[in-house]
């Protein structure tokens, strides 16, 4: 690391993701920093699927992320705590359906 | 062990092991170097791909002269002289006339190298696929997928270095005008490999140079470099006539199995 600090402004962070195989979807593996595009694709490459991870990679500009405040969440999750009749579990399927 | 190859198919394909190998070797001596973390791990999986041919050829050959020869005692056990890789791959990863064996490493060195010898690599491989030697075909569609990989990393980086900055492209086109010359070799006369490649039924390394020259030029020229003339003295690695360097690379990669013969690991 002797790069010129003048020269060597840090690159900007991607958001990596990757589809194990073909019919799942692009799961978010980890980030890196690259110059652009092309190269966050040719990193991603060499970091997250050296051991056949995947077949396929998405990268987008980490700043393209909108994310909620850590701060809110007593405001936005909270309510949901005490409303367990949301998951599907109080319905008893038909024999008929089989597996689901 | 001085090992003494009787066929000229074993011995070319020893060339072709010990290319990649001494390559392989020189690009893992920037594991841990890298100049940001996601390209040291790109040249360690490069250094690991050139290894991993290495060891296929090697298996292969070994297997042939079933004498009691291993991969190991190919990689390990052998001479300098005995070596038959190309001398641009054992260079290290400096423009300087008289570089020390830890000298300061560039990246511009590196890429160029890796960038014009696997440029030779896709077209080789591919035409090594029609091998009647089988298991050497199958070897070489595998690798060929590999180079295919290091030319576009490569080049990539070349693009970036010419029409970067002052200073990158500067480093580059001194890496150029360093390395070009040793390219000679890809194409000088050799009984060895002219043999070998009659004996495959392989088209002579001649038939791949237009399309090696088109290609280098047109990366070369879209980097905004200037390709110099390859020529001056034409070295001879692939005949075992090797510079001062290959001696530090082997010292280095053979010391702890010469230290321990017949250690498992």
């Amino acid at each position: 690391m002797t790069q010129d600090n003048l020269t060597m402004k840090e690159w900007p962070l991607w958001e990596v993701f990757v589809r194990s195989k073909q019919g799942i979807e692009h799961k978010h593996c980890g980030s890196l920093h690259a110059a652009d595009a092309q190269q966050a694709l040719h990193m991603a490459r060499d970091v997250y699927t050296r051991r056949q991870e995947g077949v396929s990679i998405w990268v987008i500009p980490s700043a393209s992320i909108t994310a909620s405040d850590p701060q809110d969440k007593d405001t936005l999750f909270e309510p949901a705590r005490d409303k367990v009749y949301r998951h599907p579990g109080f319905f008893v399927l038909p024999d008929e359906v089989g597996h689901m | 062990m001085t090992v003494v190859a009787t066929d000229p198919v074993h011995e070319y394909i020893l060339h072709l092991a010990d290319t990649a190998l001494i390559l392989g070797q020189r690009n893992a001596e920037w594991c841990g170097h890298g100049p940001v973390l996601e390209e040291d791990l790109a040249l360690a999986n490069n250094a690991l791909d050139l290894i991993g041919q290495a060891r296929l050829l090697y298996q292969h050959v070994a297997a042939c002269r079933a004498d009691g020869t291993t991969e190991d005692s190919l990689a390990y056990f052998r001479h300098a002289h005995a070596f038959r890789n190309y001398t641009l791959v054992e260079l290290p990863h400096s423009t300087g006339l008289a570089p020390t064996a830890r000298g300061e490493r560039d990246y511009a060195v590196t890429m160029t190298r890796n960038f014009l010898f696997s440029s030779l690599m896709v077209l080789l491989w591919d035409a090594l696929q029609s091998s009647n030697d089988t298991h050497l075909a199958a070897i070489a569609s595998k690798s060929l997928k590999e180079a295919r990989y290091h030319v576009e990393h490569a080049s990539d980086w070349l693009l970036r270095f010419g029409d970067g900055t002052e200073e990158s492209h500067a480093k580059a086109q001194a890496a150029i005008d360093h390395l070009m010359p040793y390219t000679q070799e890809f194409w000088s006369a050799s009984e060895l490999v002219a043999v070998a490649h009659e004996r495959m039924g392989v088209a002579d390394m001649a038939a791949l140079k237009p399309h090696w020259d088109t290609h280098v030029q047109a990366v070369v020229q879209d980097a905004t470099l200037h390709l110099p003339l390859a020529d001056g003295y034409v070295p001879e690695g692939k005949h075992g006539l090797h510079s001062e360097h290959l001696g530090f690379v082997l010292s280095e990669m053979q010391s702890l199995a010469r230290e321990h013969p017949g250690a498992q690991w």
